[in-house]
This record gives C-alpha cells, sequence and structure tokens, in this order.
C-alpha cells in the first residue's frame, strides 16, 4: 500500500490505513510533511455551513468536523471553539442572510442566527463603522493545521508506516506478470512496487493521474494570500469574522489563530495549472488585503504583521471534490480537496478507506489495531504552555529557559521537538512544531541560538 | 525589592550601578539572555560611539553595577504583569512576572526600570513582497550569528538599508566570508566610500534603489530590485540582511498598559524618565530607536535621580502631562511628557523621517500659539538625532493642549 503525498489528507489516510495490518508507505517530494497547502491555510476548523448540498464535500466536511475536534480533544491539538460571524457591510449583503441561513439549515446546521448591528457591535467592539447585521454561525473554530498535519504523521509512523521524505513520484509501471496488476512505482529515491496506490498529491493529483494514464481533470492553483497581525491584535477580535458572498464576489476574513495572533485574507487568484509553486505574496494582494482589513478592523492594521504567506487551493473547476477509485487499477485518486481539506482530513480517510475495500483491500474490521496513543506538544495560546507551567519547569528547568523570546518557545520544547520521531529539519520545520521564530521579531533576538540547535542535531 | 531593572544592556546596567551606588536598597536586573550587556555583546568590533568595541563596554558597566551592590539575574525573561495597580494594589507598580529555569515568580519592587532596548523590522513587517525562503535576517540576527555563535551564514549577501548598521552587516558578512554583493540604499547616504577601507573595500552601493521582491524556495535565490529609474533587476544571492527600521521593544510596556507615544512607539516619558503608569521608568532605546550605546547608558545613569526621590515619597505620580507631538518630516521627540513644575527637560531629542538638509528650523507651538524658534545645530535625520534646547518648557500652558515641533 503507498500513499503519494503527506499532506493533511495524505497523512491523514495513511494514519486510517494503519489500523490494519497492511505494509504501508507514504511517500512526500517534500522534506518534511506538511509542506504543501497544508502549511498555508486559514487555519479554520469548518462547519461546513456554506458547502453546496448534497455534495461529497458537504457531507465530508460536516464529518470531519465532528471527527477532528474529537481527535484534537483526544491528542491535543488546539481548537478554540469562537464561532463565526458572517457580517454584512451593504443592503445586498445583508439581503444574502437569510438564504446562507437557509442553506446553513440544508446541511444540517439548524443554530445559525440572524443578528442586528447593536448586538454585533456589542460583541465585535472593534468592529469598523457601517456593519448592518451579521448571521452567527456556532461551531465554526480555530485550529492549529501544523499539529494536525504532525499529529496523524507521528500516529502513522508509530503504528507501523514508513515515511519515505524526500522522495518524489516520478513514474508508474504496471507488472501483470502474477495475480492482479502491481504497481512499480520509479521514485527520485528508488523504486517501489505496490498492490495499491492512493494518489493524495494535492496540486499535483493531475500530474500523478497522468502517471498512472488518467486524464480526469487538471489542478488550477488558486492562490491565497494572507497577512498575520501580532499576538497584540488578538484582543481586537472574538469571532472569526466571515464575508458574505455575493454575485459581485467574496471578501476576506479576519479570524484569530490558535497562536494568539490575527489572520486577515485570503485573496482568491486563479493562477495557471503550471503555477504550482507560485506561493509568493504579491505587493497588490498586500495592499488590497490591508485595504480591506482597514474596514473590517480598523485598529487591526496598525499592529505589526509577523507573517506574510500564501497557499494555493487546488481548484479542478468543480463545486465538489474529485476522489475516484479505480477498481482495476487498485488506486484511488483523491484530487480537488479545495479549502477544506484540513477539516475534512478524517473523514475523507475513512472513505477513501472504504474504496480501497471496494477494490478489494483487505480491510477486515475484525483484524483492526488500536492505534497507538500521541499527545501533541500545545502550540495554543488558550491552553498551558511550558514557559507558564511551574511544575514542568520544576522537573526539567529546560522548560523555563526561553529561547524564542517573542513566542516564548522553550529550550526543552525545541530540544523535545529536535529528539522526536519526526524531527524538523528546517527552520520552517522547528517553527511549525514549537513556533519558535514565528514573533514580531522574525529571529532578530534567537534566530542565531535556534540555527546553532538545528546545527547542532543536524551533525 | 526596592528596584526591579528589566534589561542588561546599556542602559539598564547604567541605571542598576546609578541606583545602587546612590542608596536606593535593594536593586536586582533581569536579562532574559545568558549575558548581560544587550546589544553590546555583539558588536565586537568598534564603531561610532564604541571606540573599543562593545564586549569590553558591556564588561565594565557590569563590573560597575555589580561592585554598586546591584544584583544581576541572567536566563531570566520578565513575561507580564500581576496586581496591576488598577485591579486594586495600591500605588506603586504591579509585580512583575517572570520565567526562568529556576521557575516563575512574581517580583515585587517599588519602581521598575525598563530597558528593554529595540530591535530591527523584519522582511514580514516590512512587507516585502515574494517568497518565504531561509537566507533572511536582520543585523542583529547576523551579528549574533557571526560574533557569538561563529556561524556563516552564506555565499552571497545583498544588504538592504544605508544607515550606520548596514556598514555593520558590511563588515561582519565580508569577516564571516560571505561575498556582499550590493548595498541596497533607499535614501541616499553619504560616508560609505570614506569607510571603505574600513570595511575591507569598496562597496557596491546602489542609490536610491529598493527591493521589491524576494525569490527562491527553500533557500533565497535572488534579490529583485527596483532602481531610481523604475528599472528592475535580480540581484542573485542566498542571503539577504534588512538593517535599520528600528522600533522599540515594548512588549512588557504594552503588556503593563504604559501609554505609548505615537512618534517613537516606546513609552512615553517625561524628562524624569516616568511613564504613564506609577512606579514605572523607561531608559535606553525602549524609549527612541536608536540612539548610541553611551546614550543609553546615560540616560540609565540620569533615572537613578528620579527614582530615588519617587522612593523616598517625593510627591505625586504626574498627572496628566502635556505630550509633545511632532509632525512630518520629523518622527520623534524625547522626553514627549511635559510635567509642568517638574524639573524641565535641558533639551528634546528630535528625530527625522529623512535627512535633512541644514539648516533646519523648528517652531514649538502650543494651541497655536509660539513658544519657541530655534536653528538646530546638529544635521538631524533618521540615523541622528539634534537637541532642541529646552528654554521654552516654562511657557508651557499646563491646561492646554499638546506642544506641537514642525520643521518651518
Ligand atoms: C489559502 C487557503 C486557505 C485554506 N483555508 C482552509 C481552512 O480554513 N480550513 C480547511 O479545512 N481547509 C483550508 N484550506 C484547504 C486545505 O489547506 C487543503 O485542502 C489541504 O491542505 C489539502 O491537503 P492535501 O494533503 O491534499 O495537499 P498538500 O498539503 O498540498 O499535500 C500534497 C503533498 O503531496 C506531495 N506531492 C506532490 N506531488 C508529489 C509526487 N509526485 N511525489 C511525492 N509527493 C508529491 C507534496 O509535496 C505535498 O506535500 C485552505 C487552503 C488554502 C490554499
Ligand atoms: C546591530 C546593531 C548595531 C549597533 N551599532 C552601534 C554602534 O556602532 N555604536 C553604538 O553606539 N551603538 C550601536 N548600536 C546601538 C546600541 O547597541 C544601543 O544603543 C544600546 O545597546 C541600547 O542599549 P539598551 O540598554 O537600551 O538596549 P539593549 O542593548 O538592546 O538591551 C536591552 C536588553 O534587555 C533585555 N530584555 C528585553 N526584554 C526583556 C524582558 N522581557 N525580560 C528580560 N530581559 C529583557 C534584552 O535581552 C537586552 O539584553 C547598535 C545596535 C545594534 C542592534
Amino acid at each position: 500500500m503507498v500513499v503519494v503525498g503527506a499532506g493533511v489528507v495524505g497523512a491523514a489516510i495513511a494514519r486510517e490505513l494503519a489500523r490494519h495490518p497492511l505494509r504501508i508507505a507514504v511517500l512526500d517530494a517534500a522534506e518534511d510533511v506538511g509542506e504543501g497547502s497544508s502549511k498555508a491555510n486559514t487555519a479554520i476548523l469548518h462547519t461546513g455551513f456554506d458547502a453546496v448540498p448534497g455534495t461529497l464535500e458537504a457531507r465530508l466536511v460536516r464529518e470531519g468536523h465532528r471527527l477532528l475536534t474529537a481527535y484534537a480533544a483526544e491528542t491535543g491539538i488546539p481548537v478554540e471553539p469562537v464561532g463565526a460571524l458572517l457580517v454584512a457591510w451593504d443592503g445586498t449583503q445583508l439581503a444574502a442572510l437569510p438564504a446562507l441561513a437557509a442553506k446553513a439549515e440544508a446541511n444540517g446546521h439548524r443554530t445559525t442566527r440572524l443578528i442586528d448591528a447593536d448586538e454585533l457591535y456589542t460583541r465585535e467592539p472593534h468592529l469598523g463603522p457601517g456593519a448592518l447585521g451579521a448571521l452567527e454561525v456556532p461551531g465554526e473554530s480555530l485550529i492549529c493545521p501544523w499539529t494536525t498535519v504532525l499529529a496523524y504523521a507521528v500516529q502513522a509512523v508509530r503504528a507501523g508506516v514508513d515515511l519515505h521524505l524526500n522522495c518524489r513520484l516520478e513514474g508508474v509501471t504496471e507488472d501483470v506478470s502474477g495475480t492482479g496488476t502491481v504497481h512499480e512505482l520509479l521514485s527520485s529515491r528508488g523504486r517501489l512496487r505496490t498492490r495499491y496506490l492512493v494518489n493524495a498529491a494535492g496540486l499535483y493529483t493531475d500530474e500523478v493521474d497522468r502517471l498512472l494514464g488518467y486524464r480526469d481533470f487538471t489542478v488550477t492553483p488558486r492562490r491565497g494570500q494572507l497577512l498575520v497581525f501580532d499576538a497584540f491584535a488578538r484582543s481586537l477580535v472574538r469571532h472569526i469574522l466571515l464575508p458574505v458572498p455575493t454575485a459581485l464576489g467574496k471578501g476576506v476574513l479576519v479570524a484569530p489563530t490558535v497562536h494568539g495572533k490575527v489572520l486577515l485574507g485570503p485573496t482568491a487568484e486563479d493562477l495557471d495549472p503550471s503555477e504550482k509553486t507560485a506561493t509568493g505574496s504579491t505587493q497588490e494582494g498586500t495592499a488590497r488585503l490591508r485595504e480591506q482589513g482597514a474596514r473590517i478592523l480598523p485598529e487591526l492594521v496598525a499592529e505589526e504583521v509577523t507573517a506574510v504567506y500564501a497557499g494555493l487551493r487546488a481548484a479542478t473547476g468543480q463545486e465538489d471534490y474529485r476522489i475516484t477509485a479505480h477498481p482495476g487499477r487498485r488506486c484511488v485518486t483523491v484530487g480537488g480537496i479545495r479549502s477544506t481539506g484540513l477539516t475534512a482530513s478524517l473523514a475523507i480517510a475513512r472513505h477513501v478507506a472504504g474504496l480501497l475495500a471496494d477494490t478489494g483491500l483487505d480491510l477486515d474490521p475484525g483484524a483492526v489495531r488500536p492505534l497507538p496513543p500521541v499527545r501533541m506538544p500545545n502550540l495554543g495560546e488558550a491552553f498551558p504552555r511550558p514557559y507558564a507551567d511551574a511544575r514542568l519547569i520544576a522537573a526539567d528547568p529546560a522548560y523555563g529557559t526561553v529561547v524564542c523570546h517573542c513566542e516564548r518557545v522553550t529550550l526543552g520544547e525545541i530540544r523535545d521537538a529536535l529528539a522526536s520521531e519526526l524531527p524538523p529539519v528546517s527552520p520552517g520545520g522547528l517553527l511549525r512544531r514549537t513556533r519558535a521564530l514565528a514573533g514580531r521579531c522574525q529571529g532578530f533576538a534567537c534566530g542565531a541560538a535556534v540555527r546553532a540547535l538545528l546545527e547542532g542535531a543536524a551533525r | 525589592m526596592d528596584v526591579l531593572v528589566v534589561g542588561a544592556g546599556p542602559a539598564g546596567l547604567a541605571a542598576a550601578a546609578g541606583l545602587a551606588s546612590a542608596g536606593a536598597g535593594a536593586v536586582e536586573v533581569l536579562e532574559r539572555e545568558s549575558a548581560p550587556g544587550g546589544a553590546l555583546r555583539y558588536l565586537r568590533s568598534p564603531g561610532p560611539g564604541l571606540p573599543l568595541g562593545g564586549p569590553g563596554y558591556a564588561r565594565w558597566l557590569t563590573t560597575a553595577a555589580l561592585r554598586a551592590g546591584a544584583v544581576l539575574r541572567t536566563g531570566v525573561s520578565a513575561t507580564g504583569w500581576a496586581d496591576l495597580p488598577d485591579t486594586g494594589a495600591g500605588p506603586g507598580p504591579g509585580a512583575v512576572e517572570t520565567t526562568g529555569p529556576g521557575g516563575l515568580e512574581r517580583i515585587t519592587a517599588r519602581a521598575v526600570v525598563l530597558a528593554t532596548g529595540a530591535r530591527e523590522r523584519p522582511r514580514s513587517a516590512r512587507l516585502v513582497p515574494g517568497t518565504r525562503p531561509a537566507g533572511v535576517l536582520t543585523t542583529g540576527e547576523l551579528l549574533r550569528s557571526v560574533e557569538l555563535f561563529g556561524q556563516r551564514v552564506g555565499e552571497r549577501a545583498v544588504v538592504v538599508g544605508g544607515g550606520p548598521v548596514a556598514r555593520r552587516a558590511v563588515l561582519a558578512l565580508r569577516r564571516s566570508g560571505t561575498e556582499v554583493a550590493a548595498v541596497v540604499a533607499e535614501e541616499a547616504v553619504g560616508g560609505w566610500r570614506r569607510s571603505a577601507g574600513g570595511l575591507g573595500g569598496p562597496v557596491p552601493l546602489l542609490r536610491g534603489a529598493r527591493v521589491t521582491g524576494l525569490a527562491g524556495r527553500g533557500r533565497l535565490s535572488g534579490v529583485a530590485v527596483a532602481g531610481p529609474d523604475g528599472r528592475t533587476a535580480v540581484l542573485g544571492c542566498d542571503t539577504v540582511v534588512f538593517t535599520g527600521d528600528w522600533v522599540p521593544d515594548q512588549v512588557l510596556a504594552r503588556y503593563g498598559g504604559v501609554v505609548l507615544d505615537p512618534g517613537t512607539g516606546g513609552p512615553a516619558v517625561d524628562a524624569g524618565f516616568r511613564t504613564s503608569a506609577p512606579g514605572v521608568f523607561a531608559v535606553g532605546n525602549t524609549l527612541h530607536a536608536v540612539e548610541r550605546a553611551p546614550s543609553a547608558a546615560a540616560e540609565g545613569r540620569a533615572v537613578a535621580g528620579p527614582v530615588l526621590d519617587f522612593l523616598r515619597g517625593g510627591g505625586p505620580w504626574p498627572a496628566g502631562p502635556v505630550p509633545v507631538r511632532v509632525a512630518g518630516p520629523l518622527r520623534w521627540a524625547v522626553p514627549n511628557l511635559l510635567v509642568p513644575g517638574a524639573a524641565a527637560p535641558d533639551a528634546v531629542r528630535l528625530r527625522a523621517l529623512r535627512p535633512l538638509p541644514r539648516p533646519v528650523v523648528v517652531e514649538v507651538r502650543q494651541d497655536g500659539r509660539l513658544l519657541a524658534r530655534h536653528r538646530l545645530r546638529s544635521p538631524l535625520g533618521p540615523d541622528r538625532s539634534a537637541s532642541l534646547p529646552g528654554g521654552w518648557v516654562d511657557r508651557v500652558d499646563p491646561a492646554g493642549g499638546p506642544v506641537r515641533i514642525a520643521v518651518r
């Protein structure tokens, strides 16, 4: 069994299959897990209230929300159920709210509620002037996207899954000599044979499909640029402030993060199918975001920006996922996981396991083993962190030695990350495991010390 | 505890020495790094204001503080405040919360001196577009890497900015074996040719140019630069150092609800370094990014008098001081609070957003009324401040609006 792609989707699938007595390998072209779209999104655990009713995406997002909420509690992935407000800034948007409430209802969400301007400003006192009302969507939550991928991957590895990083799938041939076809995979790190194959290559699902001879769809990246504002902005906003989609387009959101900052974005820019690595930010993009942000939350744009990033959504010209089983070839393509894949990941994994069983994979419920437990280091501001934990520091003073002062990341946490079964190999990898370097000074104070620790671990 | 000083840079160390020797009682300095000295630790080579380099100066300041009887604790971060006065704890500052290998503490002192320094704004805050590769630094990170960790940061670097700190970046890069591809300086700044010898050879200076984007996946591969004529080019490099663009490190002040000055971005203070929070003083570069080290140390020494007065019950904490505001092209003024009746500042230091051609004449007004007109003696710019003598302060109306300083 081979899964191509160790993003949030591929890692979730590997973890799900690891319950069964199978030999599983996961390949990823990148040097770390979650280096694709999974590290650069808006970090919201969606309810799916606004999905197109009846689609696979609508079902898997709804199910995924429930599954991931429970999984997060079990493994220590930070989640904050702050709820969302769809803020209407003009008459057209206000008029669109009841239809959105009805759509939510069609998706099984009966707790949405229209609120008037007075209530809105009471609940969001820093909101810019001119808002007319809002639709409240309870259940929309903040989540740490980095910890989520890592939790899946660590759990899969502990359950015996082989993770091959820096390993790009470059060719597939079929060996039909024995009993049923076997895929011969040619990767940048050698050959691999497998009877079952899952294509969870994110933006590259179309290209991996081509290696298998399928041309069902083309992935057109849709870029989303985002700005992250420093922790002092966190007190300005209590909910996820969503735009109201209208015929004229969709605005941007303002949302707190579990890391105690505030996100503004994303843009929606359709790129060329060849631009699958175009994750740079642009001057126009950030300028436009700041303009929009200044209207939603005027005080926000006065705060310092700690990060500007862009992620690419895997659009395929269809308002739904494209998850397809090819029974004869014993493979499943998990494509078009557009802007909800983080939320839906666990449900996608279950769905894919089901499809694999349909293609003949033996997933005997009687042989299922419990997955080894994982408990992830907490990166969330709403939960106790080591620098503020007297008992932890008394037991090990390394948790009282702050290395990254902006984010208050301790030597103990960095040491643990470097010694973990899935250690970081880059400053970015360490950031996603600990938050080191993610703050306002971006390494002015601790960059050299962090690099020394990383280089020490590499030796 | 009588006085808690946060930050053991030149300002904090000098404050501790001055306070302990003046008999302020128990004086303690907290430093989050493993050694005292602040920025001096990694300013190894001599420079303006530091004829013998930073580390020796840091040792001298540390010894002076310890000899005077101050206690220095390194590896301890001040993380916030507990029992702030408005939560009913009475007069004086709240307790400072700390984290260190020895555990968590709440330190209550009769007075707190904030001396937390300043930092450079990084690429993200400057909103420089492009990818997010490794190899993107500030001078502070570069100097620490080279001087404290013996690291070589890359093969070929572009330095952004033309101020004095950019020279330090060039020197550190060259000394650690990194080629300097270019110095991209938006402001036309002088002196580069003169200092070429000291920098180990001529510097490829791109005057009037600015960085418009970064490229590279994983590692930086190049920097896009727009020249004064609007034409752009990509300079191949694996490292870029963003220099200057200083901001005060005011995190602790902000957590404590201390009022910040809109010009400096640091705590607003009067001539006695008193902030808006009773018992909380601030000195050094947390007040004004950024002055030279000896001037930070001088402020540290100067805060001893006002702190002693406060500890001895010398009158109530100033209420309703008159703020000092500047208009562009001025960037900030320090002190930026005037307390009628209290000792007037000898001078107000001014900084500008860009180099201003001499002569610079400034006017001081309150509610439209002219208080002073003065021709500044020294040049004024983003890296140099000029002094405005404070003879006019007596004429400030305590009940009036803000005092406004503008270039005529
Ligand atoms: C701007 C933006 C905002 C978003 N906001 C949210 C949100 O708030 N909530 C939410 O739930 N979702 C959100 N999403 C969607 C979510 O991020 C994605 O759906 C999800 O990350 C997709 O995961 P993936 O594993 O399919 O893809 P990826 O994370 O891209 O992983 C694919 C992996 O496959 C690897 N790969 C590709 N080709 C090969 C090959 N040939 N050989 C080996 N490996 C290969 C890549 O290296 C990569 O690691 C957002 C997305 C974007 C872009
Ligand atoms: C790259 C660079 C080049 C420079 N070049 C020169 C030069 O050539 N000549 C010159 O005269 N000056 C130079 N300076 C400026 C000089 O270093 C400063 O003027 C001086 O160090 C300021 O002193 P300070 O005490 O205000 O702050 P700093 O020296 O910055 O010290 C502040 C200290 O406070 C500590 N601190 C901060 N927050 C906390 C907290 N919450 N808890 C505990 N401790 C805390 C910090 O760790 C630091 O040690 C340079 C500065 C830099 C960064």
